[in-house]
C-alpha cells in the first residue's frame, strides 16, 4: 500500500467507527446534522473538492461531481423531509471510497505480481578489468567484451561461452523447467540463469539488443496495443455516463409533472431519490478497469509460460482463431536432416555408414553432416583420398583404398552399380563400394515427439482445419501429414508460394474467423505478417522471427500453440463475463431503481460489489499452468 | 516522432479521459494511455515542439482529471 492508500484507509476506518458510534446516540435537529457531517466530509471531501473544481472546468459528468451530487442530493432530501436520516448518503460516499481504494490496491498489486513474473531484467554486468571483476551497467558493456556470470545470477548480455561449464535456468524465458547445459563454444542467451559453475562470456551483442531487452520491451508495450473489447467499453462508458444522467434528470422532473397532470400528488420527494440512485449507478469505472486488466493477466500469464504474445489485440485476435497452417520445417519437424535408416546393406550397417562418412567428410551439406553425425565417431582423413564432388550427383572418393561412390541414382548409373529403389520416403543416399552396389541410406527431417500430441490439443482446443505448407516433395510431405492426423496437405511449395497459399486459405475462411501461420520465423517472415496471426516457434535468439511475429513461443515444443490459444480463449472468456455481468447488473439495478424497489444501499452494493467480482475475475486470467 | 511517458493515474476511465484530453492537443497525432503499465505514448506532429506540447497535454490532463499526473 502507498502513502495515498494508507491516508485514504485511515480516513475509510475513522469515518466508519463514527458512523458506528452515532447510530447508538441519539442526535437529531441541527446537533444531528453537524455530528453526521463530521464523518461524510472526512471520507468524502476530496470527492466534494474535485467536483467543484470539475464544474470550474465544464466537466459536469465526471464521477465525483455524481456521487458529490447524489450524496449531497440525499442528504438534502433528509433535511427537507426532516427525517434526520443521513446515514445512506454517508454510507454511498464511504463504500464508493472503499471500492475506490479496493480497486487502486488491486490493480497496483496485479500490476508488482505480473512485473515479478517478467522481472527477467539484469541489474548489472562483471566485466573483467585489471583489478578483478568490475560491476558495470549492462548498458555500458561493449560487444565482444568479456563478462564473467556467477552462479545464481542472470546472464546479462547474448554471447558465446568461451570457458566454464553450467546449467542455465531458463524458465522465465520460456517456461521450460528443465534446465539447459552450456559448456564453450555455446550461444547463450541473456535473461536466463546460470546455476551452477561460473562462465565466461564473450558477449555477441549490445544489451539493447539482447534477448533479454527485445522480450521486455515486447511485452511492456503489449497492453498499449489495445483490443477491439477495450475500445467498445471505453466508447460504452462515454455514452452511458450520459445517458444514466440524462435519465435521472427525466425520473426526477417527468413522473412528478405527469401526477400534477393527473391530478395527484406530485411526490417530488420520492422521485428525486429515485434519480439520485441512478446517479450511483452511473460510474462505469468497474466496467473499465477490468477489461484492460484481464488483458494485462492474459499477457502476464502468457508470458510466464514461455508465450509472448505482443499485444491485446493479437490476445483477442488468436482467441478467435479456427484454421491453423503450419510451415512444417522446424514447426512439426526438428528442421534438422537425420539417418533414418540404411536399407539393403551388402555390409553391416556401421561399416556402411562408416565409409560413407569418410566419403562425405569434406562436404558440409547438411545432408553430409547428418551422416557424419549418424557415424557418430571421429573422421580419419588420412583413410580418405581423391574425393570427388559430382555436380547434383553425390560424391566418390577412394576410403581405405576402395573406391566409394555416395550418391542418386544417376551417379550409380555412372559408376555401373544397380540401385535397388527404398520404399521409404525421404532423401535416400546409394552406396556403391568399387562400382558394386552396397545398399541406401535413408535421410530425413524427423518429426518432433509431441507433435501429433501438438495436433490433437489444437483440435480440442476448437481449431477445425489445420493444413500443413511445406517445400518437400509430394510423398515425404503426405507421409508427415498422416503421422501427424493432419488432413490438409499443400507440398513442393517455394515461399512466395506459401504467402500465395495462405492469402488463398484466409479467403476461403468464414467471416469472423481468424487464420493463424506457425513458422519457424528464420525464413518464412513474409508468411507469417501476411497471417492474421503470425506465430513465431522456437524463437531464442531469432531477432526476426521476434520482429515478424504477433505471438513468439520461446522455445520449439509444438504444445505451445494450443496452449497459447487456450489462454487466449480463457482471457476472453474473462473479458466477455465481466462485460456482461457488469452492464447486468448495473441494467437490473437501473430498473429496479427507477421502479423504487432498490434504493442506494442496493445501487451502491451492486457498484462496488461489481467492480470486486470483475477485478478478481479478471486476475484470475492470470493463471495458466493448467490450460 | 513516438515518446512515451510515465503517468500517475488513479483510475481506469479517467486514463481513458486523458487519452481523449490528449488526442485533441494541438500538436498531438496520436496518443494511447496504457492505464496497467502506467505510461503514455504520444505521437507528435512532425514539426511540433515536444515539451510545448507535452505541457498542454499536461494542463487538458489536469482540467478532466485533477488527480493525474505525467512525468516530463
Amino acid at each position: 500500500m502507498n502513502r495515498k492508500q494508507r491516508i485514504m484507509l485511515i480516513r475509510i476506518i475513522i469515518s466508519a467507527s463514527m458512523m458506528v458510534v452515532l447510530h447508538f446516540i441519539d442526535a437529531s435537529g441541527a446537533l444531528g446534522f453537524i455530528l453526521y457531517m463530521l464523518p461524510y466530509l472526512i471520507v468524502g471531501y476530496d470527492i466534494l473538492l474535485e467536483a467543484i473544481s470539475g464544474i470550474i472546468h465544464g466537466q459536469v459528468l465526471d464521477e465525483c461531481f455524481l456521487m458529490a451530487t447524489a450524496t449531497v442530493g440525499a442528504i438534502a432530501l433528509a433535511l427537507y423531509e426532516g427525517s434526520g436520516d443521513y446515514t445512506e448518503a454517508i454510507a454511498v460516499m464511504l463504500f464508493y471510497q472503499i471500492g475506490e481504494l479496493f480497486q487502486s490496491y488491486a490493480v497496483g498489486k496485479s500490476r508488482r505480481n505480473i512485473a515479478e513474473l517478467m522481472d527477467i531484467r539484469p541489474d548489472y554486468a562483471n566485466i573483467e578489468a585489471d583489478a578483478g571483476l568490475e560491476k558495470v551497467d549492462p548498458d555500458d558493456v561493449a560487444v565482444g567484451s568479456i563478462i564473467v556470470v556467477q552462479p545464481g545470477a542472470k546472464v546479462p548480455i547474448d554471447g558465446i561461452v568461451i570457458e566454464g561449464e553450467s546449467s542455465l535456468n531458463t524458465v522465465a524465458l520460456t517456461g521450460e523447467s528443465l534446465p539447459r547445459d552450456a559448456g564453450p563454444g555455446d550461444a547463450i542467451v541473456s535473461g536466463s540463469i546460470n546455476m551452477t559453475g561460473v562462465l565466461r562470456i564473450r558477449t555477441t551483442k549490445e544489451f539493447g539488443e539482447s534477448t533479454v531487452s527485445k522480450i521486455l520491451d515486447l511485452v511492456e508495450n503489449a497492453s498499449s496495443r489495445k483490443s477491439k473489447s477495450e475500445d467498445f467499453i471505453s466508447k460504452f462508458a462515454r455514452i452511458y455516463t450520459p445517458a444514466v444522467c440524462i435519465g435521472a434528470l427525466l425520473l426526477a422532473v417527468l413522473p412528478p409533472l405527469a401526477n400534477a397532470a393527473l391530478g395527484n400528488p406530485m411526490a417530488w420527494g420520492s422521485w428525486i431519490y429515485r434519480a439520485l440512485t441512478f446517479l450511483v449507478i452511473s460510474c462505469p469505472c468497474a466496467l473499465v478497469i477490468s477489461i484492460p486488466l484481464s488483458f494485462f493477466a492474459g499477457i502476464g500469464g502468457a508470458s510466464n509460460a514461455g508465450v509472448l504474445i505482443k499485444g491485446s489485440n493479437y490476445l483477442e485476435t488468436l482467441s478467435k482463431t479456427r484454421i491453423v497452417v503450419f510451415d512444417k520445417t522446424g514447426t512439426l519437424t526438428k528442421g534438422a536432416f537425420e539417418v533414418s535408416g540404411v536399407h539393403h546393406g551388402t555390409l553391416p550397417d556401421g561399416k556402411l555408414l562408416e565409409y560413407a562418412a569418410h566419403a562425405e567428410s569434406a562436404s558440409s551439406h547438411p545432408i553430409a553432416k547428418s551422416i557424419m553425425s549418424a557415424y557418430g565417431r571421429p573422421i580419419d582423413r588420412s583413410r580418405v583420398s581423391g574425393i570427388e564432388e559430382i555436380g547434383g550427383s553425390g560424391i566418390t572418393a577412394y576410403v581405405d583404398g576402395h573406391r566409394v561412390a555416395c550418391g542418386n541414382e544417376r551417379l550409380m548409373k555412372m559408376v555401373g552399380a544397380k540401385t535397388i529403389p527404398c520404399r521409404s520416403v525421404g532423401t535416400i543416399i546409394h552406396i556403391a563400394i568399387d562400382g558394386s552396389y552396397a545398399g541406401h541410406i535413408l535421410i530425413s527431417d524427423t518429426l518432433k515427439p509431441r507433435s501429433a500430441q501438438a495436433i490433437e490439443a489444437l483440435r480440442s482446443a476448437g481449431i477445425q482445419r489445420i493444413v500443413m505448407l511445406t517445400g518437400d516433395s509430394h510423398a515425404i510431405a503426405e507421409k508427415g501429414a498422416s503421422e501427424l492426423g493432419i488432413d490438409e496437405v499443400y507440398s513442393e511449395l517455394m515461399p512466395d508460394g506459401k504467402v500465395e497459399k495462405v492469402e488463398y486459405l484466409m479467403a476461403s475462411k468464414m467471416q469472423g474467423s481468424k487464420l493463424a501461420f506457425v513458422g519457424d520465423g528464420i525464413n518464412d517472415a513474409p508468411v507469417i505478417r501476411r497471417a492474421d496471426i503470425g506465430i513465431a516457434m522456437g524463437a531464442m535468439g531469432s531477432d526476426a522471427a521476434i520482429e515478424a511475429a504477433d505471438v513468439v513461443l520461446m522455445d520449439d515444443d509444438p504444445m505451445k500453440i494450443a496452449k497459447a490459444i487456450r489462454i487466449s480463449q480463457k482471457c476472453l472468456r474473462i473479458v466477455y463475463e465481466n462485460i456482461v455481468l457488469a452492464i447486468g447488473i448495473k441494467a437490473a439495478c437501473l430498473i429496479l431503481g427507477a421502479l423504487g424497489l432498490a434504493g442506494m444501499w442496493l445501487a451502491i452494493f451492486a457498484d462496488v460489489g461489481v467492480m470486486v467480482i470483475a477485478v478478481l475475475n479478471a486476475i484470475r486470467a492470470l493463471f495458466v499452468k493448467k490450460l | 516522432m513516438k515518446k512515451t511517458y510515465s503517468i500517475d493515474v488513479d483510475c481506469a476511465a479517467c486514463a481513458n479521459k486523458m487519452e481523449a484530453a490528449a488526442r485533441k492537443t494541438a500538436g498531438v497525432k496520436g496518443c494511447t494511455v496504457d492505464f496497467m503499465m502506467q505510461r503514455m505514448i504520444v505521437d507528435f506532429e512532425d514539426d511540433a515542439d515536444r515539451s510545448s506540447v507535452m505541457s498542454d497535454v499536461r494542463k487538458a490532463c489536469k482540467r478532466v482529471e485533477r488527480d493525474c499526473e505525467i512525468f516530463i
